[in-house]
């Protein structure tokens, strides 16, 4: 069972390495807004798009 | 005329014949109404972003249909207004915060930043489509910030620089601290109840003495950050509570959460008794959770709030010996003379010395008729003149103003308590009290009895009379049904009123813009020449077209004909040349109408066409019923309300709207002071009494009703006064908001009696040593983890999709998530 002495400090150095990343996440303004960035991967695909369509017309 | 119908290609507006213009998209031609709308769909296209109609969710807004078209960003290239509305980085760059007018779906964030972008000297632009905010980074030396926001303002939207940045980035940091909180709680907590778990376990089948400690002590070591990082608010509040004299929530809440923590401490360091870490960093979360709903829901309100900031503008023109001046707001000062043009905000209260202007100040008052203001007459700023310019002397500037009182006034209603809230807190703080007493009374008694077992005995008796269920009991549900209400379009800027809505069983409406849309509409139409009414509708609409004033707007769904000449004369009419015919459409005096006998009918409320000396027609100008108003009225009534009308309008108008809703209880031509008494009469007969209105004349009444619930689109003071938002144009929220209430109610009971008969109950037990502190810690969590999840039964399951917002209701309703 000794093995646990290891494991469990191992765990919470994950936990803390979990924590600074949420942190980093939250001051980096990653949920700042949950809406517009799906829609931009979209949009900019669109444009991609449109713009080879129109290359292969002319 | 032709018949077919052709609908603008960007504003979606019907294009009246004869008005047809063509845009050239690429290779394509689309029809549109105006040269504004062909501008905006040219430069999208010919920016290559065509894409935008493909995706964006329904027509845009007509450019310049807010009557503010005309260019008046010039302003903004000046250094003092500037350094106003945005800030400067230390590298010379600059940062602004906009909020943008018509942005109504993700594609409309996403063209404006796709325009941004591309504009040289822009270096950084994002748009958030929820809140129609844009944060854009830029270097001045390359571009100003007036071309920034016309090139905004040319694809068809209308940016605000918002000022109060302080406000928002207070509120920023304060959602970034809460999830922090909100983390540790949660990551902690996690790990302390896997050790619990093998503890538990290890209690039961035996645990080597040297991994129990090595546990707890490790427990310690994780349940310490929870405590004191995300757990330092509930001491900070009790701090703050017991200095101002007074039990708050947080004041039990600290007290048991030290307790325990201080009791495990001891045992982990005696190496004996119980240890509760589980306990304590349970309940730290639950109650950062609750905070944190809590605060989405004051933030998401706080928006509304924000919708009326930005009334006021950035930029006055001051006059300074003949000179015309732009200056920030910031720089006037009483007793300046400020130019309002055409079009624009009115940027202080005060009172006008030159000039005559039609002033809009719906937004405030919710008057849909624009006001007439001559020399002499007091303007408030935030309202928008539609009509010739004019010269105002200031009276009274920023935190003076009308506009700022009411925006107090909301501010002030987001910040109080709940009374049922407070009656937890209360009920919690005497529960503690005694708690304390009894636990000394029965450490004293088993000091006497069996000294060995007096602490075990005590500590079970404090863990287990700890108030948490009890404190955790309203603001969960409260929480849980503010999301809920917030969800389906009602916002709750008052607690408190959930409990008395429950309560209510006489709802008393306004019938202007609550029954009814609150928009006019053309009503009865009479001719009194030989032509016919279509003709002289479309001759009206073209007149109409051109004039920013309410009544016009029920003109221009009807089809139009081209007027030339026109002529607004503010408050009296409108006059034009069509097909070489001179007309004129308004009042009866300005149209010549005095020889015709109206009868009993209120001038007001009708307009008169006349071609030279002939009058042609008039219009009843009328209000229409909301669709669904007679099915909520009647789920209202099985609901056990009685529904009544108190209206200002003539009884004929109300007594139409009481039938189509089935109401037999309404009373027409009351003045505010009426409207109020009837109020006064309803609650001193028995009665909860809520009031829906929307208009400035409904404030009294709202205030004094129980509870009061405002429409969204009505004015900012009535919103001010009332406890319950309606937002966006339906009135089913309100019958939701009522079933909502009563559940929540419901809830709120059944969770105080819980946590009250747990307490009770489990005290003697303790007491008697019948309860060791594992069981009484299990006991505690037992009952929080209840509470809670009951409470969460009234949250929404499914995340209702939003629809997209209309005109006016942009901003309030981007407040939704």
């Amino acid at each position: 069972m000794s093995i646990i002495f290891v494991l469990i400090p191992l765990s919470l150095v994950l936990v803390i390495f979990a924590g600074w990343a949420f942190f980093w996440a939250v001051t980096s303004g990653q949920f700042d807004d949950l809406d517009s960035p799906a829609w931009d991967v979209l949009g900019e695909d669109v444009v991609e798009h449109r713009a080879t369509d129109g290359a292969s017309d002319d | 005329m032709s018949g077919s119908r052709v609908d603008c290609f960007h504003c979606g507006e019907r294009i009246p014949a004869g008005a047809i213009q063509y845009a050239r998209l690429g290779r394509r031609q689309e029809p549109v109404c105006c040269s504004g709308c062909r501008a905006v769909a040219e430069l999208i296209a010919g920016a290559g972003l065509e894409a935008f109609y493909v995706h964006r969710r329904g027509p845009s807004e007509r450019p310049g249909a807010d009557g503010a078209g005309r260019d008046d960003w010039s302003a903004y290239a000046r250094d003092a207004v500037q350094d106003a509305v945005s800030r400067a980085l230390p590298d010379g760059r600059r940062s602004i915060v906009l909020v943008i007018d018509g942005v109504r779906c993700a594609a409309c964030a996403w063209l404006i930043e796709r325009v941004l972008r591309r504009k040289p000297g822009i270096e950084d632009a994002s748009v958030n489509a929820a809140t129609a905010r844009a944060r854009v980074l830029w270097d001045p030396q390359r571009i100003g910030l007036d071309d920034l926001l016309r090139s905004i303002h040319a694809i068809g939207y209308r940016p605000h620089p918002v000022t109060s940045v302080d406000g928002q980035q207070a509120a920023d940091a304060e959602r970034a601290n809460a999830l922090k909180r909100l983390a540790v709680a949660g990551l902690g907590m996690m790990q302390v109840m896997m050790f619990a778990v093998a503890l538990y376990a290890g209690e039961f089948d035996g645990m080597d003495a040297t991994i129990r400690d090595y546990l707890r002590i490790i427990s310690m070591l994780v349940a310490t950050p929870v405590l004191f990082y995300a757990g330092a608010t509930f001491f900070r509040g009790a701090y703050r509570s017991l200095r101002a004299r007074t039990i708050g929530m947080d004041v039990p809440v600290s007290f048991a959460l030290s307790l325990a923590y201080a009791a495990s401490v001891a045992n982990v360091l005696r190496g004996t008794g119980e240890v509760y870490f589980d306990s304590v960093t349970m309940f730290v979360f639950f109650l950062t959770l609750g905070r944190f709903v809590e605060m989405l829901a004051r933030q998401r309100t706080a928006a509304v709030t924000d919708a009326l900031a930005r009334l006021a503008p950035v930029t006055a023109h001051r006059l300074q010996s003949g000179d015309v001046l732009d200056v920030p707001v910031t720089d006037l000062q009483i007793g300046d003379r400020v130019l309002v043009r055409s079009g624009e905000v009115v940027p202080a209260d005060g009172v006008v010395r030159e000039g005559e202007g039609r002033l809009d100040e719906s937004l405030l008052t919710g008057e849909s008729l624009a006001a007439v203001r001559r020399h002499g007459d007091k303007v408030i700023a935030g309202s928008i003149n539609l009509s010739s310019p004019i010269r105002i002397e200031v009276t009274a500037l920023g935190s003076a103003t009308v506009l700022a009182g009411v925006l107090g006034l909301l501010e002030r209603a987001q910040t109080t308590k709940p009374r049922l809230a407070l009656a937890a807190d209360r009920a919690a703080s005497w529960l503690l009290a005694r708690a304390l007493l009894g636990a000394a009374i029965v450490a004293a008694i088993w000091l006497v009895l069996d000294p060995a077992r007096a602490f075990d005995i005590t500590l079970a008796v404090l863990v287990v009379t700890c108030p948490c269920a009890l404190s955790l009991a309203t603001p969960a549900a409260m929480a849980a049904a503010t999301g809920k209400l917030a969800r389906a379009g009602v916002l709750v800027t008052q607690p408190d009123a959930i409990e008395r809505l429950a309560r209510a069983d006489r709802i008393v409406f306004d019938k202007t813009g609550t029954l009814t849309r609150g928009l006019v509409r053309i009503g009865e139409c009479r001719t009194y020449g030989d032509v016919s009414a279509a003709e002289c509708l479309a001759v009206a609409a073209a007149l109409e077209r051109s004039s920013e004033h309410p009544i016009a707007r029920a003109f221009s769904s009807a089809p139009g004909l081209a007027a030339e000449d026109v002529v607004i004369q503010p408050g009296r009419g409108i006059e034009g040349t069509i097909a070489s015919r001179r007309y004129r459409i308004g009042s009866a005096a300005f149209a010549g109408a005095f020889s015709v006998h109206e009868g009993a009918t209120a001038p007001a409320s009708r307009v008169f066409l006349a071609s030279g000396k002939s009058l042609l027609a008039s219009y009843e100008i009328g209000d229409t019923l909301r669709a669904e108003a007679p099915d909520v009225v009647r789920s209202l009534q099985l609901l056990g309300l009685r529904p009544t009308i108190v209206s200002g309008d003539s009884s004929a108008a109300v007594a139409q709207v009481a039938t189509a809703c089935g109401i037999t209880d309404y009373v027409a031509r009351s003045l505010p002071q009426d409207k109020l008494q009837r109020v006064v009469d309803f609650e001193a007969s028995g009665e909860i009494v809520a009031a829906v209105g929307d208009g400035v004349n409904d404030a009294p009444v709202l205030k004094r009703a129980h509870v009061s619930i405002a429409m969204g689109s009505g004015s900012a003071l009535a919103q001010a006064s009332a406890d319950l938002l309606l937002v966006g144009e339906s009135l089913w929220p309100l019958e939701r908001a009522v079933r909502t209430a009563r559940r929540t109610v419901a809830v709120v009971r059944q969770n105080l009696i819980w946590a009250a008969a747990y307490n009770l109950t489990a005290l003697p037990l303790a007491a008697c040593g019948f309860v060791p502190p594992w069981l009484a810690a299990i006991g505690m969590s037992a009952s929080s983890v209840l509470v809670v999840a009951n409470a969460l039964r009234l949250a929404p399951r499914t995340a209702a999709s939003r629809p997209c917002a209309g005109t006016r209701g942009t901003a309030i309703a981007a407040a939704i998530p």
